[in-house]
């Protein structure tokens, strides 16, 4: 028998977090992680899987020491864990849903008409996260040129969100502010010019 | 072995915590690119107004980490084109995609298998760099710094 504060505190944390709690706990999560003597930026990880991969041998740009760094892998593998306890113990079954305005519903509906969604019933996920879509171009193209872009991306502007618009903007670095606006600028050009070409 | 673990629970809440406020979500992303919800701005906006109350405290206080060292940010690298094309670039990955680095484990984790040819993409994407970087503009073109 699970004692009923646990379910209680498993119901709590299950309903949808809005933004005054995540923000706040990002912060704080950047905080444990200075205190640890480390600091937050998860793009890291990849420079590291390279190397650990042994991308040493064939490129000077990851010749460093990373198993000193083995304790941001360790963050990545949490996330991991954290993203199956979320969505298996941390949500409602049928209630999967990305709780975007009514405009978001309505310009989802004129993008494409894979996006018919209803209010409220626009899924947290799209459904081209599947395998099956992988084999065709459109699916190709978001998983595996979209990975393509954020692991090229990330390393060349030294940073992703994590690193550039949580941490560096915490520490009022400019280079952070330019990356932030870097970020916007091929976000906004994806979404407005390039969408209305692949949806 | 407490060592690294406590680096797991760091990353189980992140996890967690990205995963309810629907930050892993491509919908969210696309509703912040068509600036249609103040929901991500208010993650990120949050976050960023105490981290810097945060990191003045830690520099003022002269705090120290748990290994006893005064916490030091490492500053990033004075440079421009780094930042507008590198950033530029991952934006459009970050909208196609409808994720960034974190998130990507987190959908990995969540069932979304797939993600683990999308983290092969990224390390390829991160490999490329490492091969083309010296042939890439980086800093400010200035006659003092060779």
């Amino acid at each position: 028998m699970v004692p009923q504060f646990l379910l209680d505190f498993k119901d709590f944390v299950s309903q949808p977090w809005p933004w005054y709690v995540a923000g706040p706990m990002l912060a704080f999560i950047m905080f444990v992680l200075l205190w640890f003597g480390k600091d937050f930026g998860m793009s890291a990880n990849l420079r590291i899987m390279c190397a650990a991969d042994g991308a040493s041998d064939l490129n000077d740009f990851f010749k460093f020491d990373w198993p000193s760094q083995s304790w941001n892998l360790m963050v990545a593998l949490g996330t991991v864990f954290g993203g199956y306890l979320a969505a298996h113990y941390f949500s409602v079954p049928g209630e999967q849903v990305a709780h975007v305005s009514a405009a978001t519903v309505k310009s989802l509906q004129e993008l494409s008409p894979q996006f018919n969604f209803q209010e409220e019933a626009v899924p947290l996920l799209p459904e081209f996260y599947s395998w099956e879509y992988l084999f065709h171009w459109r699916g190709l193209l978001i998983i595996v040129v979209g990975g393509f872009l954020v692991g090229f991306g990330a390393r060349y502007a030294g940073g992703c969100t994590s690193g550039h618009a949580i941490s560096g903007l915490s520490a009022l670095e400019l280079s952070s502010l330019i990356a932030v606006i870097g970020f916007f600028m091929g976000g906004l050009v994806m979404t407005h010019l390039i969408f209305p070409l692949i949806f | 072995m407490m060592r690294l673990s406590k680096f797991i629970i760091v990353g189980i809440i992140l996890g967690i915590t990205l995963y309810k406020a629907e930050a892993v979500s491509w919908f969210r992303i696309f509703e912040m690119f068509h600036f249609q919800s103040f929901h991500m701005y208010g993650i990120i906006g949050s976050a960023v107004i105490l981290g810097v109350l945060i990191v003045q405290l830690i520099r003022r206080t002269h705090m120290r980490s748990i290994e006893g060292k005064e916490i030091v940010i490492p500053p990033k690298d004075k440079a421009l084109w780094r930042y507008i094309l590198g950033g530029f670039i991952f934006g459009l990955g970050w909208a196609l995609a409808g994720v960034c680095p974190a998130p990507m484990f987190i959908l990995m984790g969540s069932g979304y298998t797939v993600f683990v040819v999308f983290l092969l993409a990224a390390m390829t994407g991160t490999f490329f760099y490492g091969v083309v970087r010296k042939y890439l503009p980086h800093q400010i073109k200035s006659k003092k710094e060779p």
